[in-house]
């Protein structure tokens, strides 16, 4: 066999392997490729927590450069988004809090609250602006005593959904806990009653309908982190 | 080794960077194209029998996986490039070769000197590194809008970058068709690109 065979068969080798594996769709079985592009997505976590810079502020915009209508998306059709009772409503809090009373609506609503128009681009690629207000999750964080050098901040919500963000992104000037959207509460389409609001991340990172927000150092996942999605999606 | 260098026409660090690019750009470019799927620029979409992972989060996986092996790559080139003075092969030489080179091409009369690139390969070569450049530069502009935003800026936007990055895309497409054509049709140049050839 010389060279020139070697190498076309390492390559036949590295194609077949490749398609093979290019599934990435059983995160409980996964083979060889899999291994590999979750080491991948793992380093680019990394990466992106070292390029992420809690005083870089997500770009904002004009009350006219706001996409109207606005643009529903989830894992489900609109009809189909969680109607909450807003009077009965609490927001659970778990893991290392020091206050972990839940917070009705009403509670929440008391708090100062903070404005931004920002664009929330997809990890499909497509992107929209829009106008959120409501309480900045640092300041949250802060006031429930969480313990802020824990790692991650996880989300449960109405729908099943649930996500995990990292506690720098958590901290950001930026990110809130949303009670509004384009001046008016929030309706269950866009994530009534409260929702993650984070324009440093992609969208599939603010999830809607929040249930429960914990702090933690075990690493949470999310519903579609788990199935393959980089789990940082940094903007 | 500078004895041996002299006398082969592609020198071992060209041919591993070469092949490893080339398994790289396919990767990236099938990957993206069913990245391109979920959110089409143009009224069309790539059929799926031609695109890399079969779901959105497994194209995604691959195309930010294998960038570090395209960057990377692209990095020891043009670093040996530069080092070793090759990057003077692909200088254009002035207008009126290129003209004479040009239309010899279009009349399959274009001759082939051995370790000499003509003025197609190197208006080829040095347009495609073009590409490759403003390919990575836009990626990287779509993957970090916010923290690397001068870059987008420079693209005129996310939005705009997007279309950048199609169109690089395209490019280097193009490119692939073209060089592979052009090998179809001088097959003698094949060979040396795996075992170096001899001058």
């Amino acid at each position: 066999m010389n060279r020139r065979d070697i190498l076309l068969r390492a390559m036949a080798l590295g194609v077949s392997t490749g398609l093979e594996g290019c599934n990435y769709d059983d995160p409980n079985h996964p083979d060889l490729a899999d291994k590999f592009l979750h080491a991948m997505s793992s380093w680019n976590d990394r990466v992106q927590a070292a390029l992420f810079s809690p005083h870089t502020l997500a770009p904002t915009f004009k009350a006219s450069q706001i996409t109207m209508p606005p643009r529903f998306n989830a894992f489900y059709d609109i009809s189909q988004a969680p109607v909450v009772d807003q009077s009965s409503y609490r927001l659970a809090l778990g893991g290392q809090i020091t206050d972990k009373t839940p917070w009705s609506l009403s509670q929440l609503q008391a708090l100062p609250q903070e404005g931004q128009i920002t664009r929330l681009i997809c990890v499909e690629g497509w992107r929209v602006i829009g106008q959120w207000a409501g309480v900045p999750l640092g300041q949250f964080l802060r006031r429930v005593g969480a313990d802020t050098r824990c790692r991650y901040v996880s989300f449960q919500c109405a729908d099943g959904y649930y996500s995990s963000i990292d506690m720098e992104s958590a901290l950001h000037p930026q990110t809130l806990l949303a009670l509004q959207f384009l001046g008016q509460p929030l309706t269950p389409a866009f994530g009534a009653p409260v929702r993650l609001r984070i324009p440093t991340k992609l969208g599939f990172k603010n999830p809607k309908s929040l249930t429960q927000l914990a702090v933690t150092n075990v690493y949470p996942g999310g519903y579609w982190e788990d199935q393959g999605y980089n789990w940082f999606s940094g903007s | 080794m500078r004895d041996l260098k002299k006398h082969v026409i592609h020198p071992l660090i060209l041919r591993i960077t070469h092949w490893l690019n080339a398994a790289a750009i396919v990767m990236m470019i099938g990957s993206g194209w069913e990245i391109y799927n979920a959110s089409p620029l143009f009224g069309f979409h790539f059929p799926r029998i031609i695109t890399i992972g079969q779901w959105l989060g497994a194209a995604i996986a691959w195309h930010l996986a294998m960038m570090w092996l395209l960057v990377a790559n692209g990095l020891v080139y043009v670093v040996w490039s530069v080092a070793s003075g090759h990057w003077r092969k692909l200088l254009p030489p002035g207008p009126k070769t290129i003209w004479r080179d040009i239309r010899a091409a279009l009349g399959f009369r274009l001759k082939h000197e051995k370790g000499v690139y003509n003025a197609v390969q190197k208006l080829l070569y040095t347009g495609v590194l073009l590409a490759g450049v403003v390919i990575v530069l836009s990626g990287l502009a779509i993957w970090k809008p916010v923290q690397l935003w001068p870059l987008c800026n420079l693209f005129g936007g996310y939005f705009a970058a997007r279309y950048v990055h199609f169109f690089a895309m395209g490019a280097i497409a193009l490119f692939l068709v073209i060089h592979v054509v052009l090998v179809a049709m001088v097959p003698k140049v094949l060979p040396p690109m795996v075992t170096g050839g001899k001058l």
